[in-house]
């Protein structure tokens, strides 16, 4: 048995002539919080597409848990537990907030739990609680903020009990505070045991919690690493922020980079 | 000073109840570039949306070369010399490169006009005339919407994250060209998110930051302020 | 070897026909995305237009051609664009093939009243003039036919490929916002595409009518022909339309050729365009679930279990009172209402709550009356069986096109229906041609439910049970995996969700309550034959349904209501009777926005009355009107059906109706 809960491997996917993801190889560790970065259309969501099965790669394949899942549809990869949320929101509008992570646990729990009335809604509010939404419970989903609305899906996501959780741009919409909380509740789903794999674009997030990181760009993994090892990649500089340290020219830059970058 | 080629006062604009621009002054002198930096979520490209007609302001103004063109259609700036180029692929994937180009003289330029321009200026684009749009690099597909800018010599040209997706080597040589755009005279707003590319060609800078203008001055004085706001922790 | 020929030749011409009418259909649909269900329709009454103008009015032919095509369908196009369809395309599939239902419909009801039923014939061109082309005939209506179709080809060809207005069309497949960035304006370029789709709807409508007959539903269904040869180029590519149709068109010539000249498979002649359709629909790849979702679905209200159960109890109520005052032959149409009520619960299973759009549920029906009929056993065990079997068959339609949703699904259905009413229902086997099956009334526990007076109550008993168990399951795990389902299917399936096997069973399940319903209607008239089920009907069960609102009970009731007083008002003045067809089409086509319908009205005034009025005396108001109410108090169920469990939010803020339609797109 490989380290590897899930393993990317040469992944290219094609529109029409446009290469959105390029011969990408990647993996993510059981317990950890893994890293995907990268600039916007590097090609990230079209990657967790691929993993969770919405999206066919042209070549190359998918494996989780020692186990060729290419070709599955996406239902059966969501019962093995890949579980994610969406960077573009897909909440259930029009039902409640706290019906919308019940339905996910009555998917998950299958027809026996169709009948459990109350205790089910319990377990509901915990999770609601556990990401901090529960003052939202009976607001209807499409009328929260966005911050919140990902919140949701978050737990909406561990609703089903996922091993593997993509979370797709999660802090996106909070505020500095949110997200300091939401940081430390996925250090505690990964002690738990949740392998989680983000894309995230706030790096004092994705510095802070991720375990690896795995650098995007253009289609191409360009750099993979723990987040020391990225933060002072020539590569990634260049591709994120469109120069490198000694590219030249950089001196007032790196002299901001270097003042607010976390020691 | 005349007056300024954009001019927005106090612009509000919303997603159903979620404010998203909270407003927003902003002033792009007449032949000037001006670099619109700002984090994710700032609200870049929704101000880009509603210059360009393309969403709805829920209050404030919008005057274009001193004209109110507040809640004009987006297909009416474009006829008077508003050139937008928003984010993502801003060419039609399934039109040959000369189709694409065609349809630009809606704008006003005539058709062989344009050809010309575009085929001058990017040899590349003459040999894969009759290649679809979609099948070429991103690369190509962004030297063929930066046409429609190069041929149809807007008043103000609006540039919504040129850069995304692209490495880095084309970011420069699409910047060119974006600089050879201004050396003619045209007035840009560009928005960015790799602050040094936009700077590098940038008369002014704006930061725009929770969908408000932050800070705006000369690209060296923004820098800092910038940094704090863009670049977080980043490296 | 010869009558081969002759008869592929013969296709050819008819394929050539269908091809012009197809490719007006796949020009409309690519440009605007909206699926015009009624492009058959507008054939039709543009034909009618056509012989109006050199028939009664004497005008000469290529004149009126002329006026025709180059006129009236143009401008019938762009004010169809203008203001009915334009932004359809972007909202939900159910909405436009509602709308366009609805314009089908309207069609047919405009076309009775402006012209009659009476024999009329529209003449092929040169009716005297053929030629003898290796042993066969080809008159010279034929050949303009072919000439036709090749014009139209090359026509379009030259318009998309060569003229900047043909290549924003095909811009504004991809791209209308950035089309309007360009300059271009894609209302334009819809509008163009829509005038020219109706000539091209029309010239196919004119070049058919010969063969086809100057009939209102004959030409109307001409739009399964265009559709099934569309498909083939997956209503994208116009070439392959072209050969689609021609294909088609051999094939019904060769099914005319070939097939035995009576029997049951001879009726198989009329619906080669619809089993071909099957055969394509069944072949296409899987669609990939769609990311990206349908916003801001406003839903009606949920009654609480105890004001949905005093509701009932009050319409059996007043149902008992109206059974005993009515007249006697009053008594059976109120049977017939209840018969459409419970049809359309049954859309409010699959449409309002599911989200899919069924047009052959009045078809699901008879296929439950025609096994309560034969099966012969008037208990309810023979009724229980009567509705699976009709759930079975609303399953296998649903399984061929597992994989495929909305439009595909829903024009399926049409496919089906017309198929049941022209074989199945009447082969032998079945009602037989023309003719009916008796039907005994149900017993229970061996107590003969006999009399009207009885019999229609315990129909309506069996309405308000099933509405009851309708909400119950609206109100459980189920249907919130319905709203999910239709809020996000994609969100679904990450959650685990095998969306396939569930929509069957939703199919089913619907199905089924038609089926039920279609049992008990058999029972209700004693005999019941092809004619009570026509195809045509599933199209206004579907139209009222929506109208009077597909997502709650109360709608279903006033709808079935309506449906059932609808060919009264026919029979009491037959030249109003198209008008009324009109009305009820284009009433859909400026409501089929709100699946919602009248009954959310209705709730909105019964909230209002609560919010302004003392309370109190707003529930004896409430009371005061169940009693006043002629039809069990619907207005009343409306007011008390105001405290809400399952949809937060909506209740508590309905001035929000329309403004809830908000699309947070990805804000950066």
């Amino acid at each position: 048995m490989s380290m590897a809960l899930l393993e990317v491997d040469d992944v290219v996917v094609r529109f029409g002539g446009v290469t959105a993801v390029n011969r990408a190889s990647f993996t993510a560790d059981r317990g950890v919080i893994t890293g995907l970065i990268g600039p916007n259309g590097a090609g990230k969501t079209t990657c967790f597409n691929v993993i969770t099965g919405l999206q066919k790669p042209t070549k190359g394949r998918v494996r989780y848990r020692d186990r060729d899942v290419t070709s599955w549809p996406v239902h059966r990869r969501a019962r093995h537990g890949v579980g994610r949320t969406f960077q573009r929101l897909e909440a259930f509008g029009s039902l409640s907030v706290r019906d919308n992570v019940r339905v996910a646990h009555e998917i998950h729990g299958g027809p026996l739990t169709w009948l459990g009335g109350r205790r089910g809604v319990l377990g509901v509010d915990v999770l609601l609680d556990r990401v901090g939404i529960a003052e939202y419970a009976d607001e209807r989903a499409d009328s929260i903020p966005t911050g919140t609305a990902r919140l949701l899906e978050l737990a909406r996501c561990l609703a089903s009990d996922p091993q593997l959780l993509l979370l797709d741009e999660p802090s996106s919409g909070l505020d500095e505070t949110e997200t300091g909380a939401f940081g430390a509740l996925l250090v505690d789903l990964a002690a738990e045991g949740c392998s989680i794999l983000m894309v995230e674009h706030d790096m004092d997030l994705v510095m802070s919690v991720c375990h690896d990181i795995h650098v995007l760009d253009f289609g191409e993994i360009i750099a993979s690493g723990a987040p020391a090892d990225i933060r002072t990649d020539a590569g990634v500089q260049r591709a994120y922020l469109g120069y490198a340290e000694g590219d030249g020219d950089t001196t007032t830059m790196q002299a901001v980079a270097e003042e607010v970058s976390p020691a | 000073m005349s007056v300024p080629i954009l001019d927005v006062i106090d612009l509000h604009a919303a997603y159903g109840r979620i404010e998203v621009l909270r407003g927003v002054d902003l002033a792009v002198p007449r032949g000037a570039v001006m670099a619109l930096l700002g984090p994710n979520g700032a609200g870049k490209s929704t101000l880009v949306k509603v210059i360009s007609g393309q969403k709805e302001a829920t209050s404030g103004d919008i005057h274009l070369a001193g004209v109110h063109v507040r809640g004009a259609r987006s297909d009416d700036l474009a006829r008077v010399g508003l050139c937008t180029i928003p984010e993502g692929r801003s060419v039609f994937p399934n039109l040959t490169v000369e189709e694409n180009l065609v349809l630009m003289s809606y704008a006003g330029v005539p058709a062989p006009a344009i050809l010309d321009t575009a085929y001058a200026y990017f040899p590349r684009l003459h040999e894969r005339r009759h290649q679809l749009a979609g099948t070429m690099s991103g690369g190509e597909q962004q030297m063929l919407a930066m046409s429609r800018a190069l041929a149809s010599d807007p008043a103000l040209l609006l540039l919504d994250e040129l850069s995304m997706g692209l490495a880095p080597l084309i970011v420069d040589e699409l910047y060119e060209t974006v600089a050879r755009i201004a050396e003619s005279g045209v007035s840009i707003l560009c928005i960015e998110q790799f602050a040094r590319t936009a700077l590098r060609v940038a008369d002014y800078a704006a930061v725009m930051s929770g969908g408000r203008i932050v800070a705006t001055g000369e690209p060296g004085e923004i820098l800092e302020t910038m940094a704090d706001v863009i670049l977080g922790g980043a490296a | 070897m010869g009558s081969l020929f002759a008869y592929v030749l013969l296709g050819l011409f008819t394929g050539a026909a269908y091809a012009i009418m197809a490719s007006g259909l796949v020009l409309t649909y690519t440009t605007t995305r909206v699926f015009n269900i009624a492009h058959g329709a507008f054939g039709m009454f543009l034909s009618f237009v056509f012989w109006d103008f050199t028939q009664r009015q004497g005008i000469p032919t290529v004149l009126s051609l002329i006026l025709v095509l180059g006129v009236v369908a143009p401008a019938i196009g762009w004010f169809i664009q203008r203001f009915v369809t334009r932004g359809l395309g972007e909202g939900p599939v159910s909405v436009a093939l509602v709308v366009t239902v609805g314009l089908l419909v309207g069609l047919i009801g405009l076309a009775q009243y402006l012209w009659p039923p009476e024999p009329r014939a529209l003449l092929p061109f040169w009716p005297d003039t053929s030629w003898n082309i290796g042993g066969t005939y080809v008159t010279a209506h034929q050949l303009v036919t072919l000439i036709c179709a090749v014009a139209v080809a090359f026509g379009l060809y030259l318009l998309l490929g060569r003229t900047r207005i043909g290549t924003a069309m095909r811009a504004s497949v991809d791209n209308p916002e950035l089309l309007k960035l360009f300059g271009g304006k894609p209302d334009r370029v819809a509008a163009l595409s829509w005038a020219i789709g109706m000539s091209l709807a029309a010239l196919g409508g004119i070049l058919l009518a010969p063969v086809v007959l100057l009939d209102y539903y004959g030409l109307t269904l001409l739009v399964i022909n265009a559709y099934a040869a569309a498909m083939i180029g997956r209503l994208k590519s116009l070439p392959m339309t072209f050969a689609g149709a021609m294909v088609l068109g051999i094939l019904e010539s060769l099914a005319v050729a070939y097939l035995p000249k009576d029997g049951f498979l001879n009726s198989f002649r009329a619906v080669i365009p619809a089993l071909f359709l099957f055969a394509i629909v069944v072949l296409m790849p899987q669609a990939q679930l769609r990311i990206g979702q349908v916003k801001g679905i406003v839903t009606a209200p949920v009654p609480t279990m105890r004001s949905s159960i005093g509701a009932g109890a009050g319409l059996l109520l007043v149902a008992l009172l109206l059974v005993n005052v009515v007249a006697p032959n009053q008594v059976l149409l109120i049977g017939v209402a209840a018969t459409y009520a419970m049809v359309m619960l049954s859309l409010v299973l699959l449409t309002g709550y599911g989200g899919h759009v069924s047009l052959a549920q009045f078809t699901f029906a008879g296929v439950g009356a025609l096994a309560y009929a034969k099966l012969d056993e008037p208990n309810l065990l023979g009724l229980l069986v009567s509705a699976l079997i009709a759930a079975a068959v609303g399953a296998l339609v649903a399984l061929p096109v597992l994989r495929l949703t909305g439009l595909y699904l829903a024009l399926s259905t049409m496919a089906f229906a017309v198929l049941m009413d022209k074989v199945i229902f009447n082969a032998d086997f079945a009602f037989k041609f023309n003719g009916t099956l008796a039907a005994e009334r149900l017993s229970i526990l061996g107590l003969r439910i006999g009399s009207d007076t009885s019999y229609v109550w315990f129909m309506v008993l069996a309405f308000v049970l099933l509405s009851l168990g309708l909400l119950v399951l609206r109100r459980g795990a189920l249907g919130r995996l319905l709203i999910a389902m239709r809020d996000s299917p994609s969100a679904c399936g990450t959650l685990g969700l095998d969306m396939r096997w569930f929509r069957v069973g939703l199919f089913a399940l619907s199905a089924g309550i038609a089926g039920l319903a279609g049992g008990l209607f058999a029972g209700l008239r004693g005999t019941v034959g092809a004619a009570d089920f026509l195809y045509f009907q599933s199209l206004l069960v579907l139209l009222l349904a929506v109208v009077f609102g597909a997502t709650s009970v109360t709608g279903a009731l006033l709808g079935g209501v309506a449906l059932m007083l609808l060919p009264e008002f026919q029979a009491a003045s037959p030249s109003m009777a198209g008008l009324l067809f009109a009305v009820i089409g284009f009433g859909a086509v400026l409501l089929g926005r709100d699946p919602n319908g009248i009954a959310n009205h209705l709730f909105r005034v019964g909230r209002w009355l609560r919010e302004r009025i003392a309370p109190g005396l707003g529930d004896r108001l409430g009371e005061r009107l169940q009693g006043l109410l002629p039809r069990g108090g619907t207005a009343a169920d409306g007011s008390v059906d105001v405290p809400l469990v399952d949809v937060p939010g909506s209740p508590a803020r309905p001035e929000h109706g329309a403004s809830d339609t908000i699309v947070i797109e990805k804000v950066r």
